[in-house]
């Protein structure tokens, strides 16, 4: 499908596509690009949503109600924003954006779906923006279990750019609606035994030599939604040393249900206070972040899981990390005309 | 660590009582090391870095000769611009030491001028004077082997005579004691000559990478500036060299665990040609690297390998079984020192800034300029030097006893050095008079009294520092040589308030966990207590301990920092080790089970 405006396989994209695919799927191509294993998908691109939007245009204004909206109005805006949600969740995908998710979604799938659940994950062109995170603001779907409900979350994905909390940023930051679109993410879910998110510096003091991992059993969502206290590790980037090891109790874990979709169940008594993750495992991850960091050549906030079958590390997302990077500026030290003049800093007392 | 409320003082020097019963023993060192009330205002603290166990009487001249030295390098040579010399005091056997620092702004300009003309001249032409450095101890080691071993025929030497020589043989007891005095006095100086400058260069490189990446490991740093060839590890390579020599010489079975070096030594005696080649190669080995002592040399009962071989033996059958199992045993020297610059570059790429990345370039550079005194000098100075001058005390020991003077040999250490030239004269007098010396009615009493309380002082806890807690701590010598900083004092004065926790808290030395039995080793005569699985608990250890290292699983210690010789051979051989926790050999005991995380410090007691 190169080349085709609705749909793109990871393979085939990397960040410059961001306009197209969204911060999410770029990214994710960029991983896959860069030799790191990702768990397999494809993009339903912006040229979806702008298909999806102008069929809804046609029959009734979508955007000029939208930018009609003061900025303060909270009622006003909640109002409009359900409006335009419900409009956009009962309207039937257009016939050619239907026919190219249902191919990518066999192909990755198979036809019948059902025994390959995948997760359906909001893409926004503007996430990776380091002044206006969207990140949070946009939603992940796990465990679709079928074609049908794909379809489905895919326009939840797309309902979910006319949020209040969207919709209020962007109107309070007059950024015009027609630059606003939406990509949605589709990859094979990770029945995760573990998973959790590590930074490449430590969120304490911004130190870029530390990779920061935490991580707690079953899916990331857990973790990512701040529902489990997860284990903590600190590694040095380069050399590999554990420097800390926090073992928390880890009381639920979210798992598939077995309708679609997840559910938060307790921890095995005996798996609470073990830790989630093997120096191994731990050192496989510093090895992807070292890699991935390179590869974008800053720091990075990374998502991973661990499949329960395989063992194999997957990354699920990796995005600029934003606020120590805002910070840095100074030079800790310049270069002196003497180099000897930097031993004054030991010798000299409190200059 | 919470911030002690600022009333909190230690105990006033005042405060500290003589141990009863061993006064005179106290009196017995020099009226200068003596506490008055006037100390009371100042801020000391118990040097158990470098003197962990109450000091014999004689041992202290290392104190007096090391402090005139350090002190003049500082105040006088180098004019370093905060700070002076260091005071000594002594209590109970224990040494309290005081630095001087320089706070009025002024005078630290006017030294800062001083400095700039002296130190830079000494960085900027480093390789030239550590070359003359390294002629100069060379002169001295020869100097002091040179000295005659004091005897006293009955008459002059007939030769002596003809030569019209014209002094007789006791004015040359005194003629070797001066010298050798003079010479250990002397040894200091070469000791400091290099030495604070080394370690500030090494600190700018170390505060810089700290500010950088504020979660690096001080062994991380100190693995980016450490020397693959350091002369600490010759004596273990020699050990190495020597085993693989034993199997290709085929009188490795000769080395048996349960046999004494002297037995071992014996048997090769008589194992013909092959046995006695390889006798020739342990001497090649013994001169000079078999001059390393069990301690840090500041002690006289901290023997050389030379002096006392079972350490050295007790690890040759360990090195032999690995060369048989086909182990090369070399030190990887290309992979060691592909893996320190892996390091420094991964490190440099993190920086932020190019302006980062040029001043970090600058730093290491100058750290690594100066790193291989840092490192090297100790095997001359406090190992080298003080084996030759601790014999050469031994020796004088062995005449007097032999006189009568003292029960053996080893008590001529419980005299002070001025109280030894007083027993020399004593004899040259006896000796020209033909009368018999005072010193058999005089000494005998004197020792025992004082080995009694050396017994006494052990027994009893010392502070870790006494009088007012100064604000900061920011005397680059007291940082530098001692660790103490602030937060040191804030654990010591919490530590005052009760330690209840199963946890032993020292320096990160070496990463990694593991757990295991705790085996407190106290001496060198207890190594061969060690077992494979072992975690050695020890009160400092040295880089003459390095081949037991093979044994066992992890290294804790009450003395040391991160850049303690300790630390360096547990990073060499990848052992988890923790050091300077201050008490581990008395808060463990022996057998009981111990988890050690080398990464973060942390020793925990698990039963």
């Amino acid at each position: 499908m190169a080349a085709s405006p609705v749909t793109a396989w990871f393979a085939d994209i990397g960040l410059e596509d961001r306009p197209h695919v969204g911060g999410k799927g770029g990214s994710l191509g960029e991983l896959q690009r860069a030799g790191i294993a990702v768990p397999p998908g494809f993009v339903v691109k912006t040229g979806a949503f702008e298909r999806f939007i102008a069929a809804l245009e046609r029959k009734a204004p979508l955007r000029s109600r939208i930018e009609a909206l003061g900025g303060d109005d909270l009622s006003a805006t909640a109002a409009r924003c359900d409006e335009m949600r419900a409009r956009i969740e009962a309207e039937p995908l257009p016939a050619e954006v239907l026919d190219e998710l249902t191919s990518a979604y066999s192909a990755l799938c198979g036809l019948s779906g059902g025994q390959s659940p995948v997760a359906v994950r909001s893409s926004a062109t503007t996430e990776d923006a380091a002044d206006a995170s969207f990140a949070g603001l946009q939603d992940t779907y796990l465990w679709v279990t079928d074609l049908n409900q794909t379809v489905q979350r895919v326009r939840s994905c797309w309902a979910s750019l006319y949020s209040v909390e969207s919709v209020t940023y962007r109107r309070r930051r007059g950024l015009p609606e027609q630059a606003v679109a939406m990509a949605v993410v589709v990859q094979k879910m990770v029945d995760a035994r573990t998973a959790g998110v590590m930074f490449t510096r430590s969120p304490l003091t911004g130190d870029r030599s530390v990779v920061t991992v935490e991580g707690s059993w079953g899916l990331g969502s857990a973790v990512v939604g701040g529902e489990v206290t997860p284990d903590r590790w600190v590694l040095a980037k380069i050399t590999g040393d554990i420097s800390v090891r926090t073992v928390s109790e880890k009381v639920i874990q979210h798992v598939p249900a077995p309708g679609g979709g997840t559910q938060s169940v307790a921890v095995a008594d005996e798996l609470r206070r073990t830790a989630c993750l093997s120096d191994e495992e731990l050192q496989a991850l510093r090895t992807i972040a070292r890699k991935v960091e390179r590869h974008y050549g800053r720091p990075q906030d990374i998502e991973w899981a661990v499949d329960r079958q395989t063992n194999e590390i997957l990354l699920l997302q990796s995005r600029p990390e934003t606020v120590w990077s805002a910070k840095e500026s100074a030079p800790v030290a310049r270069p002196a005309a003497d180099p000897l003049l930097h031993v004054m800093s030991i010798f000299g007392g409190k200059q | 660590m919470s911030t002690p409320a600022a009333s909190q003082r230690f105990p006033l020097p005042s405060s500290l009582r003589v141990v009863p019963g061993t006064e005179r023993a106290q009196a017995a060192y020099s009226y200068l090391t003596q506490f008055t009330e006037a100390d009371d205002s100042r801020f000391w603290f118990y040097n158990s870095m470098h003197f962990p166990e109450p000091m014999c009487a004689f041992d202290m001249v290392t104190a007096e000769a090391a402090y005139c030295a350090l002190g003049a390098a500082n105040t006088r040579v180098h004019s370093l611009p905060t700070t002076l010399g260091i005071d000594h005091r002594i209590i109970n056997g224990r040494v309290y030491i005081g630095g001087n620092a320089v706070t009025d702004p002024a005078e630290i300009a006017r030294r800062t001028a001083e400095f700039q003309q002296r130190a830079f001249y000494y960085y900027a032409n480093w390789e030239k004077l550590q070359a003359q450095w390294h002629e100069k101890m060379m002169t001295l080691i020869r100097d002091a082997q040179a000295l005659p071993k004091p005897e006293l025929p009955e008459f002059e030497p007939l030769a002596n005579v003809h030569a019209g020589r014209g002094v007789a043989s006791n004015h040359y007891l005194l003629d070797t004691f001066q010298k050798t005095l003079e010479g250990y006095f002397r040894m200091w100086h070469h000791h400091f000559e290099f030495l604070l400058l080394g370690y500030g260069a090494y600190l700018t490189f170390f505060a810089f990478c700290k500010k950088a990446f504020p979660e690096i490991t001080d062994q991380t740093i100190a693995r980016m500036v450490a020397g693959i060839e350091a002369e600490i590890f010759r004596p273990d390579d020699e050990l190495r060299r020597l085993a693989r020599r034993a199997v290709e010489l085929g009188v490795d079975a000769k080395f048996q665990t349960r046999l004494s070096a002297e037995e071992i030594i014996a048997a090769l005696q008589q194992s013909g040609v092959a046995g006695q080649a390889w006798l020739d190669e342990l001497e090649t080995s013994r001169n000079p690297w078999f001059n390393i002592n069990v301690g840090d040399g500041f002690y006289h009962y901290h023997r050389a390998w030379n002096d006392d071989l079972s350490m050295p033996f007790a690890c040759l059958p360990e090195y032999i079984k690995r060369v048989k199992s086909g182990e090369s045993l070399e030190r990887p020297i290309e992979r060691l020192r592909a893996e320190r610059q892996e390091l420094i570059e991964g490190y440099r790429e993190l920086l932020n800034t190019d302006e980062d990345r040029a001043a970090y370039d600058q730093m290491i550079t100058l750290a690594h300029r100066v790193f291989p005194y840092v490192e090297g000098h100790k095997f001359y100075c406090e190992h080298w030097y003080t084996n030759l001058f601790f014999n050469k005390i031994r020796e004088f020991g062995a005449l007097l006893a032999a006189q009568g003077f003292f029960p053996d040999t080893e008590a001529v250490f419980h005299l002070t050095h001025y109280e030894l030239e007083m027993a020399i004269i004593d004899l040259m007098s006896a000796w020209s008079n033909g009368s018999a010396p005072r010193g058999p009615a005089y000494w005998p009493g004197i020792v025992s009294e004082r080995r009694a309380a050396l017994k006494e002082w052990a027994a009893h806890v010392t502070p870790p520092a006494l009088g007012p807690v100064p604000d900061v701590i920011d005397d680059p010598a007291i940082v530098m040589l001692w660790g103490i900083t602030r937060e040191n004092l804030n654990a010591w004065l919490a530590a005052d308030s009760g330690a209840d926790s199963n946890e032993v808290r020292g320096f990160a030395a070496s990463s990694g966990v593991v757990e295991g039995p705790a085996r407190i080793v106290k001496s060198v005569k207890e190594i061969s207590r060690l077992q494979a699985g072992d975690i050695l608990v020890c009160q400092i250890t040295n880089p003459t301990w390095a081949p037991i290292f093979q044994t066992i699983v992890a290294a804790v210690s009450d003395i040391g920092g991160s850049m303690s010789h300790a630390a360096i051979v547990a990073r060499e051989y990848g052992l988890p080790a923790v050091v300077g926790t201050g008490n581990a050999t008395s808060r463990i005991k022996d057998g009981q089970r111990i988890r050690v995380d080398g990464g973060r410090g942390v020793v925990t007691i698990l039963g």
